[in-house]
Formats: C-alpha cells, structure tokens, sequence
C-alpha cells in the first residue's frame, strides 16, 4: 500500500512528505517504543509506525528500526525541529484525525495487514 | 582482536531533549564503516534502549563504542548508579519501574533489558548500588 493510499484512507494530512510514495506491506501500532523495537524484526523498511506519541522518540525509534513512515493518530502535530528532523532522515510522516483503533481498522480492512505470525493465521 | 575503531559518548541526567543522539550517531558511524543494515538495525536498537535506560533510571552515564578488527562491536553502557535492585525482576518481559516521564517519552513497556538481550550477540549485566554496567557484543553474522 503506497503512502498516498495511507493518507487518503485515513483523510490525512502529509507533515513530512514521502516524496518517493513508498509501498508498505504490513503496520504496527503502539505508544510505547520499546514494544515497537522489541516487535518490529522484519522487513521494518515496510512497515508503518502507528502511533500517538508525538514527540522525537518516535522519530528516533523510526530512525533505529529503518521505518520510512509514521502516521500519528488523533490529529496529533509535531513541532518544527522535529519535522526538519524527519526530513533529514527521510522518514515521512501522516497526521491523522482518526484514533489509533480507526486508522487500524481502515488500514487492516484495506489489506496492511499486521507483523505477527498470529495475526496472519486468522 | 584489536580494536580498531573507539569512541565515547557521554549521557547527562535528565537531558532528554537530547535522549538517542548517542545511538543516533553510532547507528551512522557504523554505517560509515561498512557495517550492513541488519546488524546495524541490531545494534541502534539496543544502543537506544540501553541510551534511554542512562536517562530514565540511572543517573546518567556512559557509552563506549569499540569496534574491533575481526568485525565484532562491543557497546557498553556505564552508570553512576542507583543500580538495579532486583535483576531478575528486570529482565523479565513486562516489568517495568519507570516513571511518568519515561511514559510521556513512550518508554516504560518493561521491554528495554530484554530486548537487549534478544537483539545482540552477547549480554552481561552487572549491577550494585554503585553503578550498572552492560556489555553487549555484536557480529555481521545472521543471529
């Protein structure tokens, strides 16, 4: 699912732009980093980071985990510096008026599906 | 094995606005010297949980990076204390004494010790009420 589909299924607004409109295949969801750093082990290049927290440690976990694209639920909006900052790491990012459990449930309904050996076997 | 690559970074106590700059700068120094993308993701992602740890419950601390000429890099992460009171309690999945500013930060999942464990190729943990101490090695090879 390329990065314009994201952000139209979740009627988002681009903070920082992707501007190759990279193709993911599966997301994760979590306010905690660490259950991102511990979770996301495959191909992280595509996949998405779904998340509320809205502050450099979510860009910082993307940076770690070679993430390209973060999208922050509940209208959440970073600050300048760290937009300058995600740029410069060519990690793009969505905002999104949708609750995490929405922008997952439109995403998961659409085909992203999830990381886990679990959720594939539903 | 010699070392041929030694760097130092140093933690401040509750620098914040600055937590995973250290771990930010090894993942690209390594990068620089060939390292490739999945010993590199390893190795960000335990120097930032262990970076964060520097932050959020010791008093700040240390980072030595040596990256030695067989290929292998070491990390290790050095703290003034509290120390760790009970370590066992701490590696286990879930547990967690962080506090409300480790939560803002999105830390606090009682994830970090364990997923050091987990991403390198070796891990020793020492602590006591003067400091903790963890030494985490790692190898191009697949884990």
């Amino acid at each position: 699912m390329k990065t314009d589909c994201i952000r139209d299924l979740l009627h988002a607004e681009t903070t920082v732009e992707d501007s190759e409109n990279r193709d993911f295949d599966s997301a994760f969801a979590s306010d905690l980093m660490s259950d991102a750093l511990a979770m996301i082990r495959n191909s992280p290049e595509s996949t998405v980071l779904i998340t509320g927290l809205c502050n450099i440690q979510a860009l910082n976990t993307a940076e770690m985990l070679d993430i390209h694209l973060i999208v922050l639920v509940r209208n959440k909006k970073l600050d300048e510096s760290i937009r300058n900052a995600a740029r410069q790491k060519g990690i793009a990012i969505l905002s999104t008026a949708c609750t995490m459990y929405e922008a997952c449930g439109i995403l998961y309904g659409n085909g992203l599906k999830g990381i886990s050996n679990a959720v594939n076997i539903l | 094995m010699q070392s041929i690559f030694y760097k130092d970074y140093e933690v401040v106590r509750d620098d914040f606005a600055n937590a995973g700059t250290a771990s930010s700068d090894i993942k690209r120094t390594l990068s620089t010297l060939g390292f490739q993308s999945a010993v590199l993701r390893r190795i960000a992602i335990a120097s930032y949980e262990a970076e964060i740890n520097l932050l959020i419950h010791a008093w700040g601390g240390n980072i030595n990076l040596d990256v030695f000429d067989n290929g292998t890099v070491q990390l290790i992460f050095k703290d003034p204390g509290p120390g760790i009171p009970d370590l066992e309690k701490a590696m286990t999945p879930g547990w967690s004494t962080a506090n409300q500013k480790a939560r803002e930060m999105g830390f606090g999942a009682g994830m970090g010790l364990p997923n050091m464990k987990n991403v390198s190729d070796t891990f020793d943990i020492q602590s006591s009420s003067a400091g903790t101490t963890i030494t985490m090695t790692f190898t191009e090879a697949p884990q």
